[in-house]
């Protein structure tokens, strides 16, 4: 028999984005909503062990969290037009029937998008954003989100204060953008989520290379946002990214939780579920005319390593290509970088070096580990032992990921060999 | 976390229009939860087969299978972030399901290593 806290615990993590949602439409403040929620949820502590879970939780916590909004409002004496807003609703909902319930699901969802556009407002800090994000669309605990991030308890919790009252101050409105906001704010909340998935699929410090818990989060966010926005050709391309991804999650670490490249990896552990999935995200971009989208166009290059059996399959002139719109549309040495590994690839190690030498003064490449890495990589295939060596080195100074700098210092050494690549 | 959940229903006999929609309804709520990975239903016994090997001779059976009260009729996989949200969500399909077994096994994933962090 389950225990009823945690069975509580899953009600929260399926119920509490779209009861925080329909709580800040009410009272127009996302701080106050949030701890209204989370009165709800201790009185759902209290009351389900003895009673049970009920029928419909979802239901039994927005009504306690609204009884609790009117005798805040009532104490706090707000404007009178709410009072009698939240009783009218309130009674409005217990008369409900069957079919009002499918028009306030429509009415939830508009207001889970508006909670989602709030959490990645501009005017807070992308670590605001992804915090504030995490709390209250993920349902993650301040714990779960400092650890996640590697950074201290009270740091995010302060972060969560700071960006409520941030949101509270600027008197962010509790609406979707205009038309013509729309595409720039929905870029915005696509950062927030690839940021977090991100820092699962590739942890920027510490031991683990990979956080999957992370991915799965952000995949999940991604997923409700698709729904949420099912004509914004973007959202399926980050989906797509996402998905292809973390279809090589199982297959990115060894047997002794080393990190193994992608064209070593054994495909038979990429997940072909995800790999179906992600295809399918990118097809619906493609459909709603998002082909050139920076998103898709990376959804686009992943395919291509899921569509090749083998490594040798890969189609590397496409995805030379690929990168190559990319780059006119976001112009960034670490893309280019990509481009001239893919050229490499394509067209053999010489022309690869040729492009990355051209990034070799690059400031923003300055600290990147990943241009001394690939620029060994091509000077071992040229032969060029000595060199290859100084740059792995180089690149394993440069990481701050133990896994990877211990792959790094390996390929270091499998230069004394004199073959390449290495076995 | 991932669960495979499969469904077995007391009353073997399709179901109602009415049912059809609101499992349908359900399906597409458990999408908008970005916890659905995957769903689908499973055809009756008649469309299958059951093969065993035993000490190096196989033997094959088609279906359909007589005890159909037992046969698994649906099945979904989705992504939790942990063992009691799954349960949750087959609950709420049972709800409209209607009586009968709901299982749910968790899949191997990635985080299924000795050395993979939280």
């Amino acid at each position: 028999m389950a225990d009823t806290q945690s069975a509580i615990r899953a009600v929260w993590n399926l119920e509490s984005a779209r009861l925080i949602a329909g709580l800040t439409r009410m009272v127009r403040d996302v701080g106050l909503a949030e701890e209204l929620a989370q009165d709800a949820l201790v009185a759902a502590l209290e009351h389900w062990p003895t009673a049970g879970v009920p029928d419909n939780p979802a239901a039994w916590l927005m009504t306690t969290a609204k009884h609790r909004a009117i005798n805040l409002l009532n104490r706090t004496k707000l404007l009178e037009r709410k009072h009698e807003e939240l009783g009218r609703e309130l009674a409005a909902r217990q008369a409900m029937t069957a079919p009002d319930l499918d028009a306030l699901d429509d009415a939830v969802g508009d207001d889970l998008l508006r909670l989602v556009f709030i959490a990645c407002h501009p005017v807070l800090s992308p670590e605001a954003r992804v915090a504030l994000t995490l709390r209250l669309l993920g349902g993650l605990t301040t714990e779960e989100i400092a650890r996640a991030f590697l950074v201290s308890e009270p740091t995010i919790a302060q972060r969560i204060v700071r960006a409520k009252r941030t949101l509270a101050d600027e008197r962010v409105a509790f609406e979707v953008p205009r038309k013509d906001q729309l595409a720039a704010r929905v870029a915005s909340v696509l950062g927030v989520i690839y940021l977090i998935f991100n820092e699962g699929y590739a942890a920027t410090a510490g031991d683990d290379l990979i956080r999957p818990a992370l991915c799965e989060d952000a995949l999940r966010l991604g997923r409700i946002l698709a729904e949420l926005l099912p004509q914004e050709p973007e959202v399926h391309g980050l989906i797509a990214v996402m998905e292809l991804h973390a279809s090589r999650l199982a297959a990115r670490l060894g047997p002794s939780g080393e990190l193994v490249l992608l064209l070593d990896q054994n495909r038979a552990r990429w997940d072909q579920l995800l790999i179906r999935r992600g295809l399918a995200a990118l097809a619906r971009a493609e459909q709603l005319g998002g082909a050139g989208g920076p998103y898709a166009l990376q959804a686009a290059i992943s395919a291509c390593h899921a569509r090749a059996r083998a490594p040798e399959d890969t189609d590397w002139a496409q995805i030379a290509a690929l990168y190559h719109q990319l780059g006119q549309l976001q112009p960034s040495p670490v893309i280019e970088l990509n481009r001239a590994v893919a050229v490499a690839m394509a067209s053999g190690p010489a022309a690869g070096l040729a492009l990355v030498d051209a990034l070799a003064d690059e400031p923003a490449l300055a600290g990147y580990h990943l241009l001394p890495s690939a620029r060994a990589d091509l000077l071992a295939r040229l032969g060029r032992f000595d060199e290859a060596r100084d740059e792995f080195e180089r690149a394993a100074r440069l990481t701050r990921n133990t896994r990877e700098r211990e792959l790094l210092l390996e390929r270091a050494a499998a230069c004394a060999t004199g073959t390449w690549p290495p076995r | 976390m991932r669960f495979l959940m499969t469904y077995t229903a007391d009353d073997p006999s399709p179901p109602s229009p009415e049912k059809a929609a609101a499992i349908g309804k359900f399906s597409e709520e458990m999408a908008k939860s970005g916890a659905l990975l995957d769903t689908g239903g499973i055809l009756p016994s008649s469309k299958g087969a059951r093969i065993s090997l035993a000490r190096g001779k196989f033997a094959i059976t088609d279906g359909p299978f007589p005890e159909t009260k037992e046969l698994i009729v649906g099945y979904a996989i989705v992504q939790t972030r942990s063992k009691e949200e799954a349960i949750e969500i087959a609950r709420r399909f049972m709800t409209v399901a209607g009586d009968g077994q709901g299982e749910i096994r968790q899949l191997m994933g990635p985080a299924d290593g000795p050395h993979h962090g939280p």
